[in-house]
């Protein structure tokens, strides 16, 4: 059927004009689309040819312009909304950062402003960087030294501190401490049981053999010292406390760790945080309770 | 004008043009202009295709579904910054098939999460979540523990991201088994050197789940993780590069 604009087909229950199609009956009303919605549309393709304008849009086929892109009439990018944004704390920061460049650390805690700041910031950057091993609380895990106690592997003066984070242990970092435990297997069980039952007596009393305890100054001394005391310098543990990193303090706990030593590894944090950051991260783990 | 349509409704050759003029403005404006997109890839150094391990790594990464949890693309924002690191770049995910940048965070984003902890944190944290995190609700992934990395048809996984513009050269893909076997274990100074040579400096070669013998899913996943965000040379990044010179290598 051919649609007549003089022959409109009205439809009689509505009053609004058909296409004149007929289907069983059934007729379609020629309703225009919403002007309102007509207009919205026009208006959205205007705004695309105005952001288009504006902000950067399309890569540029020469490769030129800016990131190889076309720049925009304001020479707005996200990357000048980042640094203004950053800026502008920055600049805020800019004043106590300054002081943490200018002043070794002993001095930084000598001043209360500083120090204050340094243990907000310090707080702030451990949550999400050291929380995932040491525990939102620093309180540590099996494996992953507790970091309120006074208990410290590698040295808990805020200068060792802050050498740990920065350069790691046993990391690939040039300046990391990485010195490791040598495993003694092929020992004797014997022997090794007599070890680990003088190294019990060193905490909690108990009783132990003088083969032990000759075999213990023989092999264990060096690093762990005189009583288990430990050396910091070398990460060697102070076996003397109840405090167990690794193993469980029994004899076999012991025992295991002396066949198959196992070591902890702090990533190094030089390159990934900042300076100030990790001397603002030294003195809040310092802080904590355990500091040297 | 709102009535015509019965017009082009009843003539079809015009009705014709008319949908292909409709097609040619979306497809000039939206489609053209991605054939150039790599041309807004910045010229950053550092960037290499992954190690055969890495790649199987990341093949694990997404049959567990991470990327339903985990983002891997650090928006300029300050707070984004702030947290994570710098920004990512394109660059960064330019041999990523599929990307894996996502966009819900449940977890954190690991855009940047190479070298963040240490592959022992990795394994327990992958094996039980909660001893490390107590909030945390990620599922423990204990099975990739004892399960073999499929590095059976690595080398034709390679093959075919080759295919799709990733450069991987016949060296790489020919020896793409043994690089992997050689990366998840320390020692082989030979083939380590042969690794090197094929993919830089910049690998990680270690016993990433710490046992002997056997690359585990473990290893993959961890040396996939260990290297993210950590390959672009960022001390060289100039963000002020108005106008680009070179193409990236």
């Amino acid at each position: 059927m051919i649609q007549d604009d003089k022959d409109k087909h009205i439809d009689e229950f509505s009053g609004i004009e058909t296409t004149g199609h007929e289907w069983d009956g059934i007729k379609e009303l020629n309703n225009p689309s919403p002007r309102w919605w007509v207009w919205l549309f026009i208006v959205t393709i205007v705004w695309a040819i105005g952001y288009w304008y504006v902000y950067p849009a399309w890569p540029t086929f020469s490769g030129d312009g800016f990131r190889g892109g076309t720049q925009g009439r304001i020479n707005w990018t996200q990357y000048k909304q980042l640094e203004e944004s950053q800026n502008e704390i920055l600049s805020r920061r800019a004043e106590n950062l300054e002081q943490f460049q200018k002043n070794s650390i002993e001095d930084v805690m000598k001043h209360p402003q500083l120090f204050a700041f340094a243990v907000a910031g310090g707080k702030s950057a451990f949550k999400e960087n050291c929380a995932g091993c040491h525990g939102s609380g620093a309180a540590g895990a099996r494996g992953y030294p507790n970091l309120n106690d006074d208990d410290w592997l590698w040295g808990g003066s805020i200068e060792n501190i802050y050498l740990t984070i920065k350069y790691g242990i046993r990391t690939d970092n040039p300046k990391t401490r990485a010195s490791t435990m040598p495993s003694f297997k092929g020992m004797q069980e014997e022997d090794l049981k007599q070890i680990a039952a003088y190294v019990m007596s060193l905490s909690k009393g108990w009783r132990y053999t003088a083969e032990g305890k000759t075999k213990y100054e023989q092999m264990c001394l060096f690093c762990h010292g005189q009583d288990g005391v430990g050396n910091p310098s070398l990460g060697a543990a102070n076996i003397s406390d109840s405090i167990w990193l690794h193993v469980e303090d029994s004899n076999p706990g012991i025992v295991s760790q002396i066949e198959n030593p196992k070591h902890g590894v702090m990533p190094a944090w030089e390159g990934r945080l900042d300076d100030a950051t990790i001397k603002q991260l030294a003195i809040y783990v310092h802080s904590l309770g355990g500091g040297e | 004008m709102l009535n015509k349509h019965s017009k082009i409704e009843k003539n079809s050759i015009l009705m014709l043009v008319c949908v292909v003029i409709a097609i040619s403005v979306g497809g000039l404006i939206e489609i053209v202009p991605l054939f150039r997109v790599e041309t807004t890839i910045e010229p950053i150094k550092g960037i290499r295709p992954y190690t055969p391990l890495e790649l199987a790594g990341q093949d694990i990464y997404i049959r567990e579904g991470c990327y339903g949890c985990h983002s891997q693309q650090i928006r300029p924002l300050r707070d984004e910054v702030e947290r994570y690191g710098h920004y990512s770049l394109a660059a960064e995910s330019m041999y990523d098939h599929p990307f894996q940048w996502g966009s819900k965070r449940t977890g954190p984003d690991l855009a940047r999460v190479g070298g963040k902890y240490s592959d022992d944190w990795h394994v327990g944290h992958m094996i039980n979540p909660q001893e490390f995190v107590p909030e945390s609700i990620m599922p423990s992934y204990s099975a990739m523990e004892s399960r073999d990395a499929n590095l059976v048809d690595i080398g034709a996984h390679l093959a075919t991201l080759k295919l799709v513009g990733v450069p991987y050269t016949d060296s790489m893909i020919e020896n793409a088994y043994d690089d992997a076997m050689t990366q998840a274990q320390e020692g082989n100074s030979e083939s380590e050197s042969a690794l090197f040579e094929r993919y830089g400096k910049n690998i990680n070669i270690r016993n990433f789940d710490g046992k002997k013998g056997v690359v585990s899913e473990l290893d993959a996943i961890i040396a996939y993780l260990q290297v993210l965000g950590t390959m672009a040379n960022l001390k060289d990044y100039d963000p002020d590069i108005l106008i680009k010179e070179t193409s990236p290598e």
